[in-house]
């Protein structure tokens, strides 16, 4: 947790903390917050490339609209941070362009 | 599948839903909350029940009354169900919602939409870029979990919830970079002209302004009248510039929170095909209903912010008059007294919306912006784009989609939907009205092919 992020959470005694991945790296943070909010108070930059020209994005409403906040979450893609809570050894990860199925071809736009 | 059929399921469990559930309990109708979030409150009252007193304490007494309301729906017999995401609403009001469990349905006599409110779309250069956010995004990251900037921050458009956050963050005690105001002076002359809801709602005007003036207390650099924003950076965002007084103007900030009001959330209504109307004083999309909020004929209401933005107090009152006309509806004792009474309370906590309207409207320039501007997120189509499908015949926004996939991402034109009714209406040099918006279907949100497949019914 360094000033590098965007926020940050004030520590308080007595906070119960869980253990998260991110991108291998493991962040403890407060329990009962979405994943959106601790990434953005645990890691600096984007969350995800866009599908279409891979910009960088990161998480814009925190309420479940604009969907700028799609990690992977447990293995399952596209998921939305700010929609779900972190739980003790969740593993998330950041998610380029469009998610792809196993097995199926990868990466690339969805067909119409 | 549906085998239990309620009275009334309410959709939102902010004011205007939690107050409908207290008031259908009270005359003995069988009520479910379904909410997509896992706590009580909306937006608004977010994590009313549990907020630590510090947070209270920075987020203020017009937080703290969301409590009292919390505490009556708690007790008021209602079923709440978190973390449900409804997907589809039929007129008949059958609800299909996804939980942790799977797929769900479940069917009412009467449903209320209740679905709140989002910030309106900031459509300028760089809005894409990490480090951009809502300054009601930020909001609920304050409430949700007590975060705060780390950096140099600033808040840029117009609105109450800008002034009231940078209040709330100066009681936090976060420093503030900037706060750039497109609101100009003298809209203020303009907007006393509707002086007369202004004077009936003297307590909230007073209010608003004390927070003003609390944020030029504080000596936080405040730049009126701006305009022409955009956001500096390539990867991420490294500040604002904007017009100030003639001259441009840079602030350096690794983020800035974006807000220029809030409109109706209409995914679910639009859904049904309900008819909506552009409401050019808020400039935005609004279900047709009558007064209680009920859509056409059918048995499916509309109340609060989703059917138009009056906010919290005036959501909570239209959730309860939405109830008594279905209890009339279905032959319950009329309650005239309590009726009448309900209406005095919601003529009261409206009377300022007029004014509001006017004052913090928002700059053509930054919701029909120039070309090279992204308006769909999602799919990455810019204003020009938009423009060239006009030039060659497209009509509305529905039509965008296929001239460009403009509107088809995730988001479901959620954050592009009255941007391109307003662009595509300014090229075509017609009311936005005649334009329309995007044609909405079922599931309104994504999901998950898994959650069938765990599906219980």
């Amino acid at each position: 947790m360094t000033t590098e992020t965007l926020f940050l959470i004030p520590q308080k005694a007595g906070q119960a903390m869980v253990r998260i991945e991110f991108e291998g790296e493991t962040l403890r943070v407060p329990d009962g917050i979405s994943v959106a909010a601790a990434l953005l108070s645990s890691s600096r930059g984007a969350l995800r490339t866009s599908i279409v020209k891979g910009t960088p994005r990161a998480p814009y409403c925190m309420m479940g609209v604009c969907f700028e906040c799609l990690v992977e979450i447990d293995g399952i893609p596209a998921r939305q941070g700010c929609m779900t809570l972190v739980r003790d050894g969740m593993i998330i990860k950041r998610q380029s362009g469009a998610p792809s199925l196993d097995g199926l071809a990868s990466g690339g736009k969805n067909g119409k | 599948m549906a085998n239990d059929v309620k009275d009334l399921v309410v959709i939102g469990s902010g004011p205007a839903g939690m107050a409908a559930a207290v008031e259908a309990c009270a005359l003995g109708m069988t009520v479910s909350v379904l909410d997509e979030q896992p706590a009580i409150g909306g937006q608004i009252y977010r994590r009313v029940e549990d907020a630590p007193e510090a947070l209270q304490m920075i987020l203020g007494k017009d937080y703290g009354a969301g409590r009292v309301l919390a505490e009556e729906f708690r007790q008021s017999g209602a079923a709440h169900i978190p973390g449900a995401t409804v997907w589809n609403l039929t007129g008949d009001g059958v609800i299909d919602y996804v939980d942790a469990g799977g797929t769900r349905t479940i069917s009412a006599t009467n449903v209320l939409i209740a679905t709140g409110a989002m910030e309106r779309p900031f459509p300028i250069p760089g809005w894409t870029l990490p480090g951009v956010m809502g300054a009601g995004a930020a909001q609920i990251m304050l409430k949700s979990a007590g975060a705060q900037p780390a950096g140099p921050v600033v808040l840029a458009g117009c609105g109450p919830l800008l002034y009231l956050l940078a209040w709330q963050y100066l009681r936090a005690g976060v420093k503030l970079a900037g706060l750039v105001d497109t609101t100009r002076f003298s809209t203020y002359v303009t907007a006393l002209g509707k002086v007369h809801g202004a004077v009936t709602g003297r307590k909230d005007l007073v209010k608003g302004l004390g927070l003003i003036s609390r944020v030029r207390l504080a000596r936080v650099p405040i730049y009126s009248g701006a305009s022409g924003l955009e956001i500096l950076g390539e990867d991420h965002a490294e500040g604002i510039r904007f017009r100030h007084k003639g001259k441009s103007r840079e602030i350096p900030a690794g983020l800035v929170l974006l807000h220029q009001g809030i409109v109706p959330n209409t995914q679910l209504s639009w859904s049904l095909r309900a008819e909506h109307r552009w409401d050019a004083a808020q400039l935005c999309w609004t279900p047709v209903t009558d007064d209680a909020g009920r859509l056409g004929e059918t048995q499916i209401h509309v109340a609060g912010d989703s059917r138009r933005i009056v906010g919290a107090l005036a959501s909570a009152i239209q959730g309860r008059l939405s109830v008594l006309a279905m209890h009339e509806r279905k032959g319950g004792t009329a309650q005239p007294g309590r009726k009448a009474e309900l209406q005095r309370q919601l003529a009261r906590y409206t009377a300022l919306r007029p004014f509001l309207d006017v004052l913090y409207r928002p700059l053509d320039e930054h919701r029909i912006p120039a070309d090279h501007v992204t308006v769909c997120r999602c799919e990455e189509v810019t204003a020009g784009e938009v423009r060239s499908y006009v030039d060659l015949g497209c009509l509305g926004p529905n039509q965008t989609k296929s001239f460009g996939r403009c509107g088809m991402g995730p988001c479901q034109g959620r954050l592009c939907g009255l941007t391109v009714t307003e662009v595509i209406a300014a090229a075509r040099k017609v009311a936005p009205g005649e334009v329309g918006y995007y044609r909405i279907r079922p599931p309104i949100k994504p999901i998950h092919l898994g959650s069938f497949a765990q599906s219980t019914s």
